[in-house]
């Protein structure tokens, strides 16, 4: 091991006297000589600043640079030290390791910062920023000069006072610490204190500038903290939607919902898989929205007729059909699906974290979901205080058999209903592809905490399950960080059936005459 | 006619041990697993006592049992001492290489039978009482405290997960050596189990029938039909609620605690949800409000389940899925209720 | 009463009306067959990662058949499906060894399910081949472990962490499932991290539940610790169905490869053909086995397999290989000793060889354990791994770490 870190020191010394000599035809086959050499040549090439390099190295970090058997380099079947036309078989792609892909990410950010592109040039000022180096101090200033895009040239100013950092100036580096306290990140802190433990000198500057970034850090702490909370109150919301209606309208324990939550993300998988190669590809994520409501409800409607109907009234028997129903759902879907996890991609504009005003980040997947949880709530109300059905529907659950007089055909309203509550349990499970696993088992760990949704909201009421599933969602994540995840949970839940002690009829009860 | 039917099967179920200790053609599989189904037929009896008779549908009935069996763990733990991998005099393995330096302080007094068996009854029961009383208290009843009863159990399967508990987390407890100086993996301390568990069933199912008799059970029967109008005529329900679902948390505990030697396993997976719901299904299935027709249904489900997880691996939960809704939708008396057309 | 060979296809064909296929018949097999035991979940959380095992062993059952069973005798699986119930794990196991009287059983996935049926395969004297990579600290006669032990997996993967090539980690985070396969290895490798000069204060430990699904808080807690000045690793020891969420959590939390490097333990192919692997491409796995790994064993592994299952887009993983490579040492144990008597195979076990898919020869050791060489796979785009290091020669398993100082004390 010893004999091997020397080997690669002395390597690395011989290369860095030699970097100055060696030219971009010798470096460049060097790319494909195993990853100590690979980073020592991409570092070469990205300190020259030859333009050349440029299409080669970002052909590397892709994978797309191949290596035949006598060492040389190809890129697009052109050797890419001389530009020669050569025959790409058996030529093999030139592998990476983490080592090589930091080297890389600096070495083609150093290239690309003159880049006509401004989307390359951003990429290059956040990748110089992170491979920071004394020697980029020049070529950022040297870019800042011509970069007129305010955006990039904050971050181009980012990675100048970075880089600034390890220049052995006092004056320089004090500069570049004022430009990183201004920053308020993680990654600006992170910086900060690696130079305090070099520069003792420079203490005071760097806690000043900590002390800055702490508060920012605070503040945006707390933001994530009601993001995620928020965030996790909008999955409780979803996967208790349609257990408001099933179960608080309809009085049906529907042990199946989670199900029908499975069923949802299912055939999120199906529509995706069925326009995989269609030009619809794009659009499979929108397309699952109606595809799911549609065949959960579908399954729903089944349900509700061949089985639950016969037991109106017999609320606890509901839930031991119900949990038969569940067992059997689940093992069809293991033996036609497999009982392995099935992928569904995320599309592009549901990936990666948005930063607002301010540097506070958001994921972006968790701030559709928030949306559709809010959309869907919306609708749902709308459809039970506007639409005929839903008039119908209040109806038939205020008093069964004045509205059977009135010409409401009762039994069809509660075919419709249990399907539009298996509906909304569909849309869940679209959403909940998105975060979590799409298997067999994914409608079980939803069942109770909806349930306690519901019942915790209070029975019959959806503003009830917002408030609910919000207040839930928060106050697990701010005792998270203090009791961990699981006792989080755990507190909630004693929380919630203490709460239920003092109030049986949850937040917003439905108030009635009724003598219990 | 019923009793001698009773009596039949009962002396057949207790000669079974004794044919296997003679080595008469019961092997030892048939003792472990039907003395497996005796203490679910205890939990089902329980579960059948709060619901059938006073309807109250616990969903969390499983924590009982677990938390019995969690005692007699506990107790078989202690009992290990110094044979375990470490040679730790004290420590269970699991706590020495999680790096305990001493014993918890919960952990006191479990090296002692009577203690061990005390607490597999108390424990249960205090939760009972807790739980009833504050749930009682407030009138929740039905579907309400059905969930909440599983939230409950839900939250102590979480809580029990956690290595930090100091009682085995995900692992449990295993590999039990010895009960009252008997060698666990010996047929005769098989044999005393089977009797033991079979006669706590005898003894439950006695008292079972006798508290269905006096007025107490017609009383909890008015609970369950009218709770509302017995309230008005001036009984104390909270009360006569309070009692039966503690005894019934207790006889799960008995049952939890007989069942754990024989399994030779306790872990926090006895507290899921799914498993509570499956007790009640038992109940169902034989028939509600009938404390035989529980045990009837907890014998029938388990037997299919064993026999079925053999011979159609990948479909058994689809037979047992229908018979469930088949029964609910068909047999809404359960299985007793047929047997009894019948006749 | 058994059902041999039921693969899903067949399993559904029995929705269909008929339940059992027949087992293939080889012209030269005569005699009482040789019955395998299955043990594996088919239904519950478990039965994700184990039906494949579940496949593989009736794969091996099948090829070893039509090459005329073993001494001439037919091989025949006995399938039963313990539920992801551990107390069902020990009444199965029983009913296997009892009633089936099977010779040999293939069984297992999680701790808790062998601890489960350990007593019952010592009390019986029944043969356990265990495939999965586990926490150590047993040993027991009737088992044999042919997954890694932690020095096979862990140790070297945080090396390779704080080497030059991996990035020189300087702070840890030990991220796990909360149950004793995490909390043994980690404690392990406090121990291991500790003698390398990396303090308590560099080193973050975190645990959730099974099926943990908002990794929210954690991932930003991560992010926050990486934030020190010094270059941070996560090391996941996080089980199954949790690392799809908390790799969706990690993408989309911009944690990239090159900034934070996740090096898992339970991360396979198998797991990763769940999740959209752009964004985690250049995060680490360490195991014994790669699908990737260029060795003619492995092509013929992956291309039986392919042909089982009938389906060219399955994967292979770890746990399958050590069941590839637990059954081959079983049948060449049989084989040399002329009995499926388990004191005999027993017996014969120990120093049997085979060339295994991993590129390597692997053999069982006296504390019935493997030597498995280390490889460490970086996540590609297309769901597999590129091996990036490798031991070069198969490491022998320490089932007794010596992070763990209680071990001293052990009774042996």
């Amino acid at each position: 091991m010893i004999a091997r870190l020397l080997a690669v020191l002395l390597f690395c010394a011989l290369a860095a006297s030699a970097r100055a000599q060696t030219s971009f035809e010798e470096l460049v086959p060097r790319l494909g000589g195993g990853f100590g050499p690979a980073a020592e040549a991409a570092q070469a090439l990205g300190t020259q600043g030859d333009p050349r390099a440029l299409p080669i190295l970002r052909a590397l970090s892709e994978g797309r640079l191949l290596r035949n058997a006598e060492g040389r380099v190809i890129l697009d079947g052109r050797d890419a030290a001389t530009g020669e036309a050569i025959a790409a078989e058996g030529a093999t792609r030139i592998n990476l390791n983490n080592r090589l892909r930091v080297v890389l990410r600096g070495a083609i950010g150093r290239l690309a910062l003159s880049s006509p592109n401004a989307a390359e040039r951003r990429a290059a000022a956040d990748a110089v920023f992170r491979t920071r180096s004394a020697e980029n101090v020049p070529l950022l200033e040297d870019a800042l000069s011509r970069e007129a895009i305010p955006e990039i040239r904050a971050l181009m100013e980012l990675a100048l006072g970075a880089s600034r950092l390890l220049v052995d100036d006092v004056t320089v580096q004090r500069a570049g610490i004022i430009v990183l306290s201004g920053a308020g990140t993680a990654e600006a802190r992170s910086l900060l204190l690696e130079a305090r433990a070099a520069k003792p000198e420079l203490a005071v500057d760097i806690d000043a500038g900590i002390a800055t970034i702490d508060r920012r850090l605070a503040i945006r702490r707390g933001f994530e903290t009601a993001f995620q909370g928020i965030s996790l109150g909008s999955v409780l919301l979803l996967a208790a939607l349609g257990l408001a209606i099933t179960f608080g309208v309809m009085g049906v324990i529907n042990m199946a919902h989670g199900e029908m939550v499975m069923i949802g993300a299912y055939t999120t998988f199906m529509v995706q898989e069925a326009l995989r190669h269609t030009a619809w590809a794009a659009w499979s994520l929108p397309l699952s929205v109606p595809a799911a409501f549609l065949v959960t409800a579908a399954v729903g409607v089944v349900l509700e007729r061949f089985l639950i109907r016969h037991l109106y009234g017999r609320p606890l028997e509901t839930l031991l059909l119900t949990f038969g129903i569940g067992m059997m759902l689940q093992q069809g879907v293991r033996l036609i699906f497999g009982a392995q996890n099935r992928e569904v991609l995320s599309p592009a504009w549901m990936q990666g974290t948005l930063m607002l005003p301010g540097g506070l980040p958001v994921t972006q997947n968790r701030l559709w979901i928030i949306l559709f949880g809010l959309a869907v709530l919306a609708l749902t109300m709308a459809a039970i205080r506007f639409t005929r059905f839903g008039l119908e529907m209040r109806a038939v659950v205020q008093n069964r058999r004045i509205a059977a007089t009135m010409g409401i055909r009762t039994g069809w309203v509660d075919a419709m209903t249990f399907a539009f509550g298996s509906g909304l349990a569909g849309l869940a499970g679209v959403a909940l592809s998105q975060i979590d696993n799409v298997s067999p088992n994914l409608g079980t760990g939803y069942i109770i905490d909806s349930f306690m949704v519901v019942v915790f909201g209070g029975v019959g009421s959806l503003v009830g399950t917002l408030v609910g599933a919000l207040t839930l969602g928060i106050v697990n994540k701010l005792l998270e960080p203090y009791a961990g995840a699981v006792l989080a949970k755990v507190a909630v839940l004693v929380g919630i059936m203490l709460f239920i002690q003092r109030r049986p009829k949850g937040l917003f009860a439905l108030k009635g005459r009724a003598a219990e | 006619m019923r009793r001698l039917i009773i009596l039949a099967i009962t002396l057949l179920l207790a000669l079974l041990p004794a044919l296997n200790l003679a080595g008469l053609g019961v092997s030892d599989f048939v003792i472990t697993v039907v003395g497996k189904w005796l203490c679910y037929a205890i939990l089902a009896l329980s579960i059948d006592l709060a619901w059938g008779y006073a309807g109250i549908l616990s969903l969390g009935h499983g924590a009982f049992f677990a938390l019995g069996g969690y005692a007699m763990g506990m107790h078989l733990m202690r009992l290990i001492g110094p044979r375990g991998v470490y040679g730790h005099p004290v420590l269970p393995d699991f706590m020495v290489f999680l790096g305990y330096q001493e014993l918890p302080w919960f952990w006191w007094g479990f090296q002692s039978f009577p203690f061990a068996m005390l607490m597999a009854l108390l424990i249960p029961g205090a939760l009972a009482f807790l739980v009833g009383y504050l749930a009682f208290r407030s009138r929740i009843t039905g579907v309400y405290l059905s969930i909440l009863t599983q939230a409950l159990t839900y939250a102590l399967m979480l809580a029990f997960f956690r290595n930090d508990m100091g009682l085995g987390g995900n692992n449990g407890f295993t590999d039990f050596k010895e009960l009252l100086g008997i060698a666990l993996n010996t047929p005769l301390a098989r044999a005393l189990l089977f009797w033991s568990s079979l006669a706590a069933l005898g003894g439950c199912l006695w008292l079972g029938t006798s508290i269905a008799r006096s007025k107490l059970g017609r009383v909890l029967v008015g609970v369950r039909d009218a709770e509302a109008r017995l309230r008005f005529l001036g009984y104390d329900t909270l009360q006569h609620k309070l009692f039966v679902f503690v005894l019934s948390a207790m006889m799960a505990g008995i049952a939890g605690a007989l069942y754990v030697p024989q399994v030779g396993i306790i872990n926090p997976s006895e507290f899921s949800p799914g498993n509570s719901l499956e007790a009640v299904v038992w109940v169902a299935f034989g028939g509600r409000g009938t404390l035989l027709g529980a045990v009837l249904g907890a014998f029938t489900v388990n037997g299919l389940k064993t026999w079925l997880t053999s011979v159609a691996p990948d479909l058994w939960l689809f037979v047992l899925g229908a018979v469930f809704v088949a029964v609910t939708l068909l047999l809404p008396r359960g299985l007793i209720g047929l047997l009894e057309k019948r006749r | 009463m058994t059902l041999p060979t039921i693969t899903r296809r067949a399993a559904l064909a029995g929705m269909a009306g008929s339940m059992a296929l027949p087992a293939i018949h080889s012209a030269s097999a005569q005699g009482a067959p040789i019955k395998v035991g299955v043990l594996h979940s088919l239904t519950g959380t478990m039965a994700i990662s184990e039906t494949a095992l579940r496949d593989t062993v009736l794969m091996m059952v099948e090829k070893q058949n039509a090459a005329g069973g073993i001494m001439g005798r037919r091989l025949e699986a006995v399938v039963v499906d313990p539920a992801s119930n551990w107390p069902l794990f020990a009444e199965k196991a029983r009913e296997l060894l009892a009633v089936h009287k099977v010779d040999v059983t293939f069984g297992c996935w999680t701790s808790v399910s062998r601890k489960s049926v350990l007593p019952v395969f010592e009390e019986l004297n029944g043969l356990l081949f265990y495939p999965v990579q586990y926490e150590g600290e047993e040993e027991s006669r009737n088992i044999f472990y042919t997954g890694a032990a932690p020095n096979q997996q862990a140790i070297p993967a945080v090396e390779y962490l704080m080497g030059a090539d991996g990035g020189e980690a300087k702070r840890i985070v030990l991220l796990g499932t909360d149950y004793v396969y995490p909390r043994t290895t980690n404690r392990i490798l406090r121990g291991f991290l500790n003698s390398k000069g990396i303090t308590d204060a560099d080193i973050m430990e975190e645990y959730t539940p099974f099926g943990h699904s908002d990794w929210q808080g954690i991932v930003t807690r991560v992010k926050a610790f990486a934030a020190q000045g010094k270059k941070t690793a996560i090391v996941s020891t996080i089980n199954g169905d949790a690392n799809v969420p908390f790799y969706r959590e990690l993408g989309n939390q911009g944690i990239k490869a090159e900034d934070i490097p996740c090096v898992a333990f339970s991360v396979g192919e198998e797991e990763l053909a769940g999740i959209d692997t752009k964004p985690l491409v250049g995060h680490l796995a360490a195991w014994n086995y790669f699908m990737s790994v260029d060795a003619p064993a492995n092509r013929e592994f992956i291309s039986d397999w392919h042909t089982f299952i009938r389906n060219p887009r399955r994967v292979t993983n770890d746990p399958m290989e050590a069941t590839l490579v637990g059954f081959k040492m079983w049948a060449q144990a049989v084989a040399q000793a002329r009995s499926t008597g388990v004191d005999a195979v027993r017996t014969a076990m120990i120093g049997q060889k085979v060339a295994a898919p991993c590129g390597f020869t692997l053999e069982m050791l006296p504390n019935h354990h493997l030597t498995k060489p280390v490889m460490i796979g970086e996540i590609q785009e297309n769901g597999q791994f590129n091996i990036v290091w490798r031991t070069p020669a198969p490491v022998p398993a320490e089932n007794w770490s010596r992070y763990i100082p209680e071990n001293a004390n052990r009774r042996r």
